[in-house]
């Protein structure tokens, strides 16, 4: 990764540019052509670095989210972790260091829609399902200063 | 602001990103029914209201080389969780900041900092810094490591015909 790759990642996180071509914008900002800006926009996006050029929505601004644990028997984990990635509205599902060992966020449409899920999951796991929706978020989202220093 | 069907469509058809062609917005436009105009003018409208909190590129923290993060998890009394909220919300060490519900007595915590650093003694230190700063360490906390990630994608808001 070399300074152009830095700067398209830490630069570009916030009002990418509105216009016919943004990633032409974003080339006259580094003083590069489109096409170096749109190749290492794909490298960095098979390499994993990137996980899109897009939108962070407001959390509850259109459909529902919620925060939701599950304690699962660590011989149970892996195939009940599995069970829960497998469902579209789970975007983000990890293994923390706690009791309550498998901790995931669901996004759906509507409130009710997230219910479903996390009823379908507790029914499917038999395990009570911890729901910690959202009461109040306070950070402002200016993106992750990557600090490469 | 009131988001008609055409809106959520927009929505959906974001959820994968910008495509990495030289008029990304026509490409939306052309899978939801908008003129490139109009998606750059509802995108643009979305983010004014608020609802779009962001619009650029989303960086994976963990390919990136910020290998560990934690979720730091305190016990704050109803009446103090907003200000102590906002005081960390706006900490450089913070990513996420969140407000959510007890549900004792399995889980007595009501104020959620996500962290993440290059290792774990960084977000370690990180977190013990942050106490120090605004004075919580007589409060109830606990610092639930990740360990594994078995999925991170973008959000599906969309209806699922739309995004899919």
């Amino acid at each position: 990764m070399d300074t152009l790759d830095r700067r398209l990642l830490n630069e570009f996180q916030q009002d990418f540019p509105l216009v016919a071509r943004p990633y032409a914008a974003v080339a006259e900002r580094l003083g590069v052509d489109e096409a170096e800006v749109l190749d290492r926009l794909a490298r960095l996006s098979r390499g994993g670095m990137v996980s899109r050029v897009g939108a962070v929505f407001r959390p509850h601004a259109v459909g529902g989210s919620t925060l939701a644990a599950l304690a699962v028997p660590p011989d149970e984990l892996e195939r009940i972790a599995a069970l829960v990635s497998s469902y579209c509205e789970v975007n983000h599902n990890y293994q923390r260091e706690h009791r309550l060992n498998l901790w995931f966020v669901v996004t759906a449409p509507s409130a009710e829609a997230v219910q479903a899920v996390l009823a379908d999951i507790a029914a499917r796991t038999d395990l009570d399902v911890l729901d910690l929706p959202l009461v109040e978020h306070f950070h402002i989202d200016l993106g992750f200063d990557l600090k490469w220093s | 602001m009131e988001l008609s069907d055409r809106d959520l469509s927009l929505v959906a058809a974001l959820a994968d990103g910008l495509a990495l062609v030289d008029r990304p917005y026509r490409v939306i436009g052309d899978a939801v029914g908008l003129t490139e105009d109009e998606v750059i003018a509802r995108i643009a409208a979305m983010k004014e209201a608020g609802i779009i909190r962001r619009f650029g590129v989303i960086v994976r923290h963990h390919e990136l080389g910020f290998r560990a993060n934690a979720m730091a998890v305190w016990d704050i009394p109803d009446h103090q969780v907003s200000e102590l909220g906002r005081l960390l919300g706006d900490a450089p060490e913070v990513t996420l900041c969140y407000r959510r519900p007890r549900r004792l007595p399995d889980w007595p915590f009501n104020l959620f900092c996500m962290i993440h650093g290059r290792d774990r003694d960084a977000v370690e230190a990180a977190i013990k810094a942050l106490a120090e700063r605004h004075g919580l360490s007589h409060h109830r906390h606990a610092v639930l490591f990740s360990t594994r990630r078995f999925k991170q994608t973008g959000a599906r808001y969309g209806r699922r015909s739309a995004a899919e």
